[in-house]
């Protein structure tokens, strides 16, 4: 069958972060999932702006390679995510 | 600017593609680095490898090609550093897909590193085989996967858990391997290996109902995680705006709701607890939104207790209230999915869902607006209409549409009276009459045309409503129509109804002229104007000069429809005079779907000679025909219950398709008077059309010159028995006084044995105070109304 997804798209001062979701989603959950990477960003960068992203953009991989993995949460404790090599 | 020669440092990369001014410059120094780094590839140095290739990443990233660097991708991540493993499984997973060809050489690569001990580079392995691992590649590499779930690791443990969703999304044969560690793996303590086994157990038993049975019995455990979560678990790592974990309670009350669905049992167990999530999460931030929002999908699904479902919808009504549009949104669609099976509910909120039509953002009103058209019933609808007038009034014009076939519908279906229903639709075609559905028209004229008291109210409010603005054309159509159809009523007398209302003659016939004059009416308004200027001639007192001409003028309309209706008009006026008024009777009731009223037959049960109506027959002789044709020949009319009269008011039943059309016969034949007395007098008119020899076809004319009225007339006849006799509906039962409307009726004759004609006619009616019967046989018929 077709897939149909949702886009969902959040604003956080100059950055804007878009994510798709399946129709299965939990639209409110999945804005609170595009927050916590954004608080993510902020606590490893310190207030995290656009050219931290640019300049670090690995980086910024890695970090949500430590909360997402393969579509779903991995992890939902910050503290882990940061910590991870 | 650095030397070209030297490998620039990937910050320093990014920092001249930035100051590029024009995409050009930008193309250039990019161009310029990729030279760079396939020459680096080329010369294979390790040491700048992952430095070249997160150059590589970067500028794929903007959108240049990059597949030159797939085998580097390749070589870094079987390098033995850190470093290098890292940027290289990136470039896999951005620029290694299923689609490449090279895609299938990370696979040893993958599984080495799966096997040796160091956790981070597990995790690396694990990750990219989740991002992009192909069928093949997870068939290859399951059991490695399956032995991580035992690592003592956690970091370990809850990466492959997620690799093992993936791997059963690919190729879901394999969740016989994935299925039984999941129970063991609940009982852990770490959040994240809960959310994946959680994620794990709902991804097998949505694939398939033997797992989803096996985990059945796993609801009181997850009752009782989600509970301590809920309750005692206050982990300030694990916290979001105070709501303890809520991804993980999201993820729990998902897989509760395959797991009750259909099942009383598990329904059951969850639903303590579930009420107590919807009471006591916080609600002032969109965390414990969210997890209020899955618990509300989660009752709605399963089979839960009627005050829960209460509850939950109630909870969505709240959130209707809450100033974030995301959430009045989610609210919006979810009510949308229950207003069916949980209508009392919804209907609770109602006055909330109404406010939420005038929200600014179209994707709330257009939502709130299919929200409220399914709470429309027969009790709110008067209130529910007014709401939905007034935002027809005022809402985008994308919307009208639907609203205005909305209320259409709703007015169908709950009018309470037919008044209201017509004043309803009425304004609809005001407020948007290009927006509505092309059945308006007809459904307003069927339903005037059924609602004979309301006759005059509906004619004097159009005719108000067209002299207003002429431009909507739904209304216009219907408007012309019932002026054409009840200008009688216009012009006479007063409607308690409607304020009084001095209509001039020349007023209506001039407000015809203009629709049919302006620019702004379609072709087939212009058709309606016209027949109603036509039908008019007979409606009103005065001469119809003014009709014939403008008839006349259309005869050479452009438009080819108009001109045909013109002309035919037109030789009704000249040539078939004595049948214009037959013609242009009211218009009997359509049935709904179009099809023609059948013509009825009309017994009367008075005396013996008079002669059964029968219908034509075209058919075989059927054995039920057979009864009435007898009657027909014998001269009893006996007590057979007549079929009920023909409902609408005073319409002679003409079957327009039977009548001449523009070739005029050989002839016409002679009119006859055939009685006369005190001031009535009765005329006969006879017409053969051309293409059935047989049938004749006798119009009644009454005129009454006398001071007084002819009331109750009725009129019958009877022939001889060869012949078949149709009487038609009169137009009606007064023939006023003073040479008033005359009244007539049209009679069918059908000769098939060519036998002379011979007609009895017997009157009755009051005159002056008396009643008055008269019997006698019709002298002197032309011969050519049966040669």
């Amino acid at each position: 069958g077709t897939l149909s997804y949702s886009l969902l798209y959040s604003q956080h001062a100059s950055l804007y972060f878009c994510c798709a979701i399946g129709d299965q989603g939990n639209e409110l959950i999945t804005l609170e999932i595009i927050h916590h990477y954004v608080e993510l960003l902020d606590k490893y960068f310190g207030s995290v702006c656009e050219l931290d992203i640019i300049f670090n953009f690995e980086k910024a991989y890695f970090i949500l390679d430590e909360f997402l993995l393969g579509g779903e949460v991995l992890e939902t404790s910050k503290k882990n995510v940061l910590k991870a090599p | 600017m650095v030397a070209s020669s030297s490998s620039l440092k990937l910050q320093d990369l990014i920092q001249e593609i930035r100051e590029a001014k024009t995409q050009a410059q930008e193309r250039e120094v990019i161009q310029k680095e990729c030279a760079h780094i396939r020459a680096s590839f080329r010369d294979g140095d390790p040491l700048h490898r992952h430095r070249q290739l997160a150059k590589l990443l970067y500028v794929h990233l903007l959108g240049y090609p990059a597949h030159f660097g797939q085998m580097e991708c390749l070589k870094l991540i079987a390098s033995p550093r850190f470093t290098d493993k890292r940027v290289g499984y990136l470039g896999a997973m951005l620029l290694l897909d299923e689609r490449q060809d090279a895609h299938l050489l990370i696979t040893n690569s993958i599984k080495n590193d799966l096997s040796q001990g160091i956790q981070a580079v597990q995790g690396l392995a694990l990750c990219t085989l989740s991002a992009t691992g192909s069928a093949e590649m997870c068939r290859d590499l399951a059991t490695e996967v399956e032995k991580l779930l035992l690592q003592p690791s956690a970091y370990v443990r809850k990466k492959a858990v997620l690799t093992a969703v993936h791997m059963i999304r690919k190729v879901p044969e394999l969740s016989d391997i994935f299925l039984p560690p999941c129970a063991q793996l609940l009982h852990d303590d770490h959040h994240g290996i809960l959310l994946g086994t959680t994620t794990l157990i709902t991804e097998l038993c949505e694939r398939s109902p033997a797992a989803l049975k096996h985990f059945r019995k796993m609801v009181p455990q997850l009752v009782h995680i989600l509970r301590t979560l809920v309750t005692t678990g206050y982990s300030k790592e694990h916290s979001i705006s105070g709501v303890s974990d809520p991804f993980l309670q999201v993820q729990i009350l998902r897989l509760l709701r395959i797991l009750g669905r259909n099942h009383e049992e598990s329904s059951e167990t969850m639903n303590d607890l579930l009420a107590q999530v919807a009471t006591n999460t916080d609600t002032s931030r969109n965390a414990g939104n969210a997890v209020l929002f899955e618990t509300v999908l989660t009752i709605m699904d399963i089979r839960s207790a009627a005050g829960l479902r209460v509850l939950a919808v109630n909870i969505l009504g709240r959130f209707l209230l809450n100033t974030d549009r995301n959430i009045r949104y989610v609210a919006l669609t979810s009510l949308l999915r229950l207003v069916q099976s949980d209508h009392s509910a919804v209907q609770r909120h109602r006055p909330t869902v109404v406010e939420c039509l005038w929200e600014p953002d179209g994707s709330l009103s257009r939502r709130a607006l299919e929200l409220s058209l399914a709470l429309v019933n027969s009790s709110n609808v008067q209130a529910m209409t007014q709401e939905l007038q007034g935002f027809l009034e005022s809402c985008p014009p994308d919307l009208q549409a639907n609203c205005a076939s909305g209320i259409l519908l709703a007015a169908e279906r709950f009018a309470p009276t037919k008044r209201w229903h017509i004043d309803t639709t009425l304004r609809v075609l005001t407020t948007a009459g290009t927006h509505v559905r092309d059945d308006a028209v007809a459904n307003l004229t069927q339903l005037i045309g059924g609602a004979q008291e309301l006759h005059a109210y509906s004619v004097r409010r159009l005719y108000s409503a067209l002299a207003e603005d002429i431009s909507q054309q739904p209304l216009v159509q219907v408007a012309t129509w019932c002026i054409g159809e009840y200008g009688d009523l216009l012009l006479e007398g007063s409607c308690e109804e409607t304020e009084p209302l001095q209509v001039e003659e020349e007023e209506v016939l001039a407000l015809l002229e203009r629709v049919l004059q302006s620019h702004m009416s379609l072709p087939a308004t212009r058709g309606y104007a016209l027949t109603a200027l036509v039908k008019l001639s007979t409606r009103l007192r005065g001469d119809n000069n003014r009709i014939r001409q403008v008839v006349s003028i259309y005869r050479s309309c452009l438009d080819v429809e108009l001109q045909q209706r013109a002309v035919e008009y037109n030789t009704l006026f000249r040539k078939y005079d004595h049948m214009r008024a037959a013609i242009l009777e009211k218009i009997p009731l359509v049935e709904r779907g179009g099809s023609q009223v059948d013509e009825e037959a009309k017994e009367s049960k008075e005396t013996a000679q008079l002669s059964e109506a029968a219908p034509v027959p075209t058919e075989p002789q059927a054995s039920k025909l057979l009864d009435l044709l007898d009657l027909l020949d014998g001269p009893s009319g006996d007590a057979q219950h007549p079929p009920p009269l023909d409902p609408t008011p005073g319409g002679a039943l003409i079957h327009l398709l039977n009548l001449p059309c523009a070739p005029p016969p050989p002839a016409p034949i002679p009119n006859l008077k055939v009685f006369e007395r005190e001031g009535l007098q009765l005329d006969l008119s006879f017409v053969r059309p051309p293409g059935t020899p047989t049938l004749l076809l006798i119009t009644v004319t009454a005129t009454n010159t006398s001071g007084g009225d002819v009331t109750h007339f009725i009129c019958q006849a009877a022939v001889p028995k060869s012949f078949q006799l149709q009487l038609q509906a009169p137009s009606g039962d007064t023939v006023p006084a003073q040479g008033g409307l005359p009244m007539t009726q049209l009679l069918r004759i059908l000769n098939p044995k060519k036998a002379p004609l011979r007609l009895k006619l017997r009157l009755t009616y009051n005159h002056f105070g008396q009643s008055v019967q008269e019997i006698f046989e019709v002298n002197n018929l032309p011969v050519e109304a049966w040669q």
